[in-house]
């Protein structure tokens, strides 16, 4: 059965070359939305918007903020197609960004 | 074209070393986010959804090969191969990294381009006419007064924190082609009864989540006075423009709210004021640009070019990509080339390093090495030789650039949407790219005839949806993707903001909508009648039945 659970996930771009990451659990910013902490109650939330901040004055990552998302079996995912577009790269361009570069999250898009 | 003496070149130079020690200073922490935001904005630097954006300007549309080329060199060097060209004429680099953008604005520097003014509340690139200089309907080239307006406006202290962005267009034709009447100025040149070349000055026009149609503050405005005029225009903007709100502080929103008569007279009373006394200085000034904008030696030609003819007779594509591609040239012989960045199923305005390096040779060959960026995202060769147009042809193909398709259902414009822009509420291009392969037929197309289908992916409309014939709106509605289609906008002389047809569409509805519309139109035209007309002589009910009535 699968569990699933809801909650936030901090993203920003990485301040020297713009790439989309995800804070993770040990604090640090990582490419791959799988890797991230997600925030299920407000002070794991804070937690992470403390964090941005303090990485957002110093030069690690810039345009910081959070998003909902759920976690099914281990995996991540993005509730809003905006949110998953960042985590996988253009829908008309599969052949660029995370979902090219072997970074994309576990839920790819679905073909309509 | 216009060339850069050597105070542009110490200029932009210097504008570049400027930004390489800002960027320094932001990356060793000299510099908070807060500090150095507006900096890199000012340089064309956004930040999107993917990763950095940056912007440079094309001033009015105008190319040489060697800025093609390097614009083709930066999207292979510091991109991933591409770029896109706009709707403002101008081009954006999708996956730009801030440690590398200083190397890429001293790139452009090398062939005089620069990403200045591509943001901020200031006056942005002066667009116009994509057929200037070469149109068979054209009073005079607008472009030397768009480079005037242009170096009045760059880095002016008075004009650089508007309440908002500003944008000009100019026309020197009288079929409208650069949409001045949405634009927060538009300038439109014709003749008067005594045969004098003047202004047409139209005011608070615009698109975003406010529409509007700009209003004539000035029907002749002799050239000379042109400058002091709009700086006239400027003033009382800038001292009654709201600030306290963003959505109000266009221009737009001043003329509405006081009023085009009582707008009018306070431009007229600043403008009697006459802090200038004399236009000498401009006048001089737009001689001396003028002359780079002379006319290129054109040969004399036939205006019956026989190879060419022979081609179209020999080979029904070539024909057809003739009847939709070609524009009407000035002189005999020659022709106006548009090359659609519309593939069916493509990305428009999108164009690969080699596409762009394929269009630079075949400009430096055969069209006086000049390109133009269209707004409707296409990219034209303005002076071909009818002779070298069968062999134009033939290069393009092969690189996907022979679509027949320019001013047909085909030629869609599109904004990046969701897929890249971090404002947009819904996807654009998906939608672009099933209404393409819809309509894949150039049978389908020219039965049609012409129209212009425009999507935006957010209500800030740079897909320019409220003046498409055919509007498409992409919204979020609860967490969804979902579609308004607006009907009967016009961005020309007879300009007109579409009307919401009814009830929006799921994104994969909306190409099977525009067919229905289309149908309908075709089963109800009169002869001849495009779809524009007919939609303005039947109204909205018949396509409103022919799409709701079932559902």
């Amino acid at each position: 059965m699968s569990t699933i659970e809801k909650g936030q996930v901090m993203t920003a771009n990485r301040l020297r070359d713009g790439e989309v990451v995800f804070l993770t659990r040990a604090g640090t910013w990582n490419e791959k939305i799988d890797e991230a902490a997600m925030a299920l109650e407000p002070q794991a939330t804070a937690a992470l918007t403390a964090r941005a901040a303090e990485d957002e004055k110093a030069t690690v990552v810039t345009g910081a903020y959070l998003f909902d998302a759920e976690r099914i079996d281990g995996r991540v995912r993005a509730i809003h197609m905006r949110e998953r577009i960042r985590t996988l790269g253009p829908t008309v361009r599969r052949d660029l960004g995370k979902q090219a570069e072997g970074t994309a999250g576990a839920f790819a898009f679905q073909e309509n | 074209m216009y060339r850069y003496d050597e105070f542009d070149h110490q200029f932009v130079r210097e504008r570049t070393a400027q930004f390489r020690d800002q960027a320094d200073r932001r990356l060793k922490g000299e510099l908070t986010e807060e500090e150095f935001r507006p900096l890199r904005l000012m340089n064309g630097l956004y930040l999107q959804l993917h990763a950095y954006m940056l912007r440079v300007a094309i001033p009015y549309g105008t190319l040489s090969s060697r800025q093609m080329r390097k614009l083709a060199y930066i999207a292979e060097k510091w991109d991933r191969g591409y770029g896109h060209f706009t709707t403002r004429q101008n081009i954006q680099y999708n996956w730009i990294k801030l440690e590398d953008t200083a190397d890429i604005l001293a790139a452009l520097a090398e062939v005089e381009m620069h990403a200045i003014q591509t943001s901020g509340n200031c006056i942005r690139n002066v667009t116009t006419d994509h057929w200037a200089g070469a149109a068979a309907d054209e009073i005079s080239d607008p472009r030397p007064v768009g480079e005037l307006l242009r170096q009045w406006s760059s880095l002016h202290p008075e004009f650089s924190y508007l309440p908002r962005k500003f944008k000009i267009a100019v026309t020197g034709a009288p079929n409208d082609r650069a949409a001045v009447k949405v634009h927060d100025i538009g300038l439109r040149l014709h003749k008067n009864d005594a045969g004098k070349i003047g202004w047409e000055v139209i005011v608070g026009g615009g698109q975003g989540r406010t529409p509007m149609i700009g209003v004539t503050v000035r029907d002749f405005l002799p050239e000379n006075e042109l400058v002091a005029y709009i700086e006239a225009i400027m003033r009382v903007y800038n001292l009654y423009g709201r600030r306290d709100n963003k959505y109000k502080a266009r221009i737009k929103i001043l003329v509405h709210e006081i009023g085009a008569e009582k707008f009018k007279s306070e431009v007229e009373t600043e403008y009697a004021r006459h802090p200038q006394q004399t236009t000498e200085v401009e006048e001089k000034e737009l001689a001396r640009i003028a002359a780079y904008f002379a006319p290129p030696q054109f040969e004399k030609l036939s205006r019956f070019a026989p190879a060419f003819e022979d081609a179209k007779l020999k080979h029904p594509e070539f024909a057809r990509w003739t009847r939709n591609n070609l524009a009407a040239h000035k002189v005999d012989g020659y022709t106006i080339v548009n090359i659609s960045l519309k593939p069916e199923g493509g990305i428009p305005g999108d164009a690969t390093a080699d596409q762009m390096r394929l269009m630079a040779d075949l400009a430096e060959r055969c069209s006086n090495d000049e390109l133009r960026v269209s707004h409707p995202q296409n990219i034209i060769l303005p002076h071909v030789k009818k002779d070298d147009v069968y062999s134009i042809w033939q290069q393009l193909g092969p690189a996907g650039l022979a679509t027949a398709n320019y001013g047909l259902a085909g030629d869609i414009i599109a904004c990046p949407g969701m897929d890249y822009c971090a404002l947009a509420t819904a996807r654009s291009i998906p939608i672009s790219q099933a209404i393409s392969r819809k309509f894949a037929d150039l049978d389908v197309q020219e039965k049609i005839g012409p129209v212009k289908i425009n999507i935006s992916g957010c209500i800030n409309a740079c897909g320019h949806h409220h003046v498409g014939h055919i509007g498409i709106l992409g919204l979020d509605k609860k967490g969804e993707e979902f579609y308004q289609i607006t009907l009967g906008g016009s961005s020309t002389e007879s300009a007109s903001i579409g009307s919401i047809l009814g009830p929006g569409f799921a994104g994969h509805e909306v190409a099977d909508a525009i067919e229905k519309i289309l149908e309908t139109y075709v089963k109800l035209r009169q002869p001849g009648e495009e779809f524009l007309y007919a939609y303005r002589r039947l109204g909205p009910n018949p396509f409103k039945e022919a799409l709701y009535a079932t559902a």
